[in-house]
């Protein structure tokens, strides 16, 4: 579905990825494992096309999409939820979904992807009025994923979904990730949280220094003497 | 007291004029971050497009509207696309304030070329008799003006709450980077939204030519005071634009009597100097952009 290879990426002059390669396939959920400032928000950020990349090719569905501005490769069914949320704060709640609508292939069908997003989400339902800004840190979490839902997505990436959430949030925040992808949509997922993600995926690939190092099933990847005493601490 | 109330209400008729010179200014910062120094030359532009058109064709000034508020749509959005939008590649933002600055002076010089630097009147056709009220006299075409404010920025209001394209331009301003991840081209928004400034002042220069008369320099005039409107009513705000309008309309109006009328602007600029003290963010400032 999703086919990285051999790109290369980076901000001004400065390459932060070097010649990474990934793939993500239809219906599964990857992780890209990595200590900060490997390049994890930087790797979604150039599939979602805010970064463009140096060298390599990124394929969606087989159309190559390394060229593509970023509100085109929305419309093809690529979903970024960025790390930090990046809700639009003097917005309503209701407002903030229904801009996540905003792509003509999403527009036409904001009220069931509504009534979808408030059976993952009945809190959100009770906020639609208020800004977005005025909303506790796991409420925006909630909002973000929900306003990420609203356009309709068959590729999702998670960027640090639980970060600096307390952790009662955390276990709620990733209830709802696992009951999106119990839907069936496809994920790419980013997250501080290594022991869970690699618990739900099915692959992972670990990402260092802007190379990725190693890749392996989810369930490998937890065996796996380096990840564990790198990211799990153990 | 008769004269008091009298300059209110010229004040407020002459706040509506501001109001639609400056939603448009204060829509491309809060939208853009742009301060368009060119603003004033846009409206120049308009003047003499309705001028010429006026006392060629014959037609009202007023009548006008409707293709010189296209005419400046399409200006705008030319300066967005061919001389703003090139230079935003240049990551300084100052590049395209310079260009602004540039642009303003180029736009008087190809008028003082076409028109020479003598003034010209268009006819007012009416524009220029005073309704009786009262006690009070009013010219019809401040009536007009206070009037087109009003609609101006109550239709700008609907059209950003309510509408797809009007929320996109919203998001734009508030997180760019997640506006992109909706799906939306920022840069057709900015183009959008110059196009829109521009627009809004096309319709002031269909309603300040019957009053003043057009002169390659007349945009300094009521753009400088769209600026202290602006910064007065909180930089990107729209209804701050519009009670600013009608505060600095007064402020015109009776400083121009009690104080002398050569001092009006000198007040002006007092207040425009004061705010930046005491309360730069202006009256509905946000403060620094969220991002
Ligand atoms: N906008 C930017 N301009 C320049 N450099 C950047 C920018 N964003 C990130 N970087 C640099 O790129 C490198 C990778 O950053 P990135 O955000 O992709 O890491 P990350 O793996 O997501 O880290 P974290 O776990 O902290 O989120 C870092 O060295 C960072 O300083
Ligand atoms: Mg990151």
């Amino acid at each position: 579905m999703l086919r990285l290879e051999r790109v290369s990426a980076g901000y001004g002059r400065v390459t932060i990825l070097h010649n990474i390669s990934i793939e993500v396939n239809q219906g599964e959920v990857v992780t890209i494992v990595g200590a900060n400032g490997a390049g994890k928000t930087t790797t979604l950020r150039t599939i979602a096309g805010l970064v463009r990349p140096t060298e390599g090719s990124i394929t969606f569905d087989g159309k190559d999409i390394g060229r593509l501005p970023a509100h085109e490769v929305v419309d093809l069914g690529i979903t970024l939820i960025p790390e930090g949320r990046q809700l639009f704060p003097h917005m309503t709640v209701r407002e903030n979904l229904l801009m996540g609508a905003y792509t003509p292939r999403a527009r036409g069908e904001v009220d069931q992807t509504l009534d979808f997003a408030f059976s993952l989400f009945p809190r959100v339902k009770e906020k639609l009025d208020q800004h977005a800004g005025s909303l506790s840190g796991g409420e925006q979490q909630m909002v973000a994923i929900a306003r990420g839902l609203m356009a309709k997505p068959k590729l999702l990436l998670f960027d640090e979904p639980s970060l600096g959430l307390a952790p009662i949030i955390v276990k709620q925040v990733f209830e709802t990730i696992d009951k999106i992808v119990a839907t069936g949509v496809t994920v790419l997922i980013v997250e501080q949280n290594v022991f869970h993600t690699l618990s739900i995926a099915d692959r992972g690939y670990v990402l260092e220094n802007g190379e990725i190092t190693m890749t392996d099933t989810g369930a490998a990847l937890l065996k796996n003497d380096h990840v564990r005493r790198a990211y799990l601490g153990i | 007291m008769t004269v008091f109330w009298q300059l209110v209400l010229n004040g407020l008729m002459l706040g509506g004029l501001f109001a639609i010179i400056s939603v448009g200014l204060t829509l491309i910062f809060g939208i853009i971050r742009l301060v368009n120094f060119a603003h004033g030359e846009l409206l120049m532009v308009g003047m003499y497009a309705t001028f010429l058109l006026t006392t060629q064709l014959g037609v009202h000034p007023y009548a006008l509207a409707p293709p010189v508020v296209l005419l400046l749509f399409v200006v705008g959005v030319l300066i967005q696309r061919f001389i703003l939008q090139p230079l935003l590649e240049a990551r300084d933002h100052h590049v395209q304030i310079f260009a602004t600055v540039g642009l303003s002076t180029a736009l008087i010089n190809l008028a003082l070329l076409l028109f020479g630097a003598d003034i010209h009147s268009t006819p007012a056709y009416g524009a220029r008799t005073s309704l009786t009220l009262g006690p009070f006299r009013i010219l019809t075409g401040h009536v007009v003006m206070f009037v087109a404010g009003i609609l101006v920025v109550a239709g700008l209001h609907v059209f950003l709450q309510r509408t797809y394209l009007g929320r996109a331009i919203r998001a734009t301003a508030q997180h760019r980077h997640a506006a992109q991840l909706m799906g939306i081209d920022i840069n057709r928004i900015y183009i959008i939204t110059f196009g829109i400034g521009a627009a809004c002042v096309g319709l002031a220069a269909t309603l300040v030519a019957p009053m003043y008369p057009v002169s390659p320099t007349v945009g300094t005039y009521f753009v400088l005071t769209a600026f202290v409107v602006v910064v007065l009513g909180g930089m990107g705000s729209l209804h701050g634009a519009f009670i600013g309008a009608l505060i600095i309309g007064l402020v015109d109006s009776l400083s121009g009597y009690y104080i002398a009328p050569d001092l009006k602007e000198v007040v002006i600029f007092a207040i425009f100097i004061l705010i930046l003290l005491v309360r730069p963010t202006g009256l509905f400032g946000l403060g620094r952009g969220s991002e």
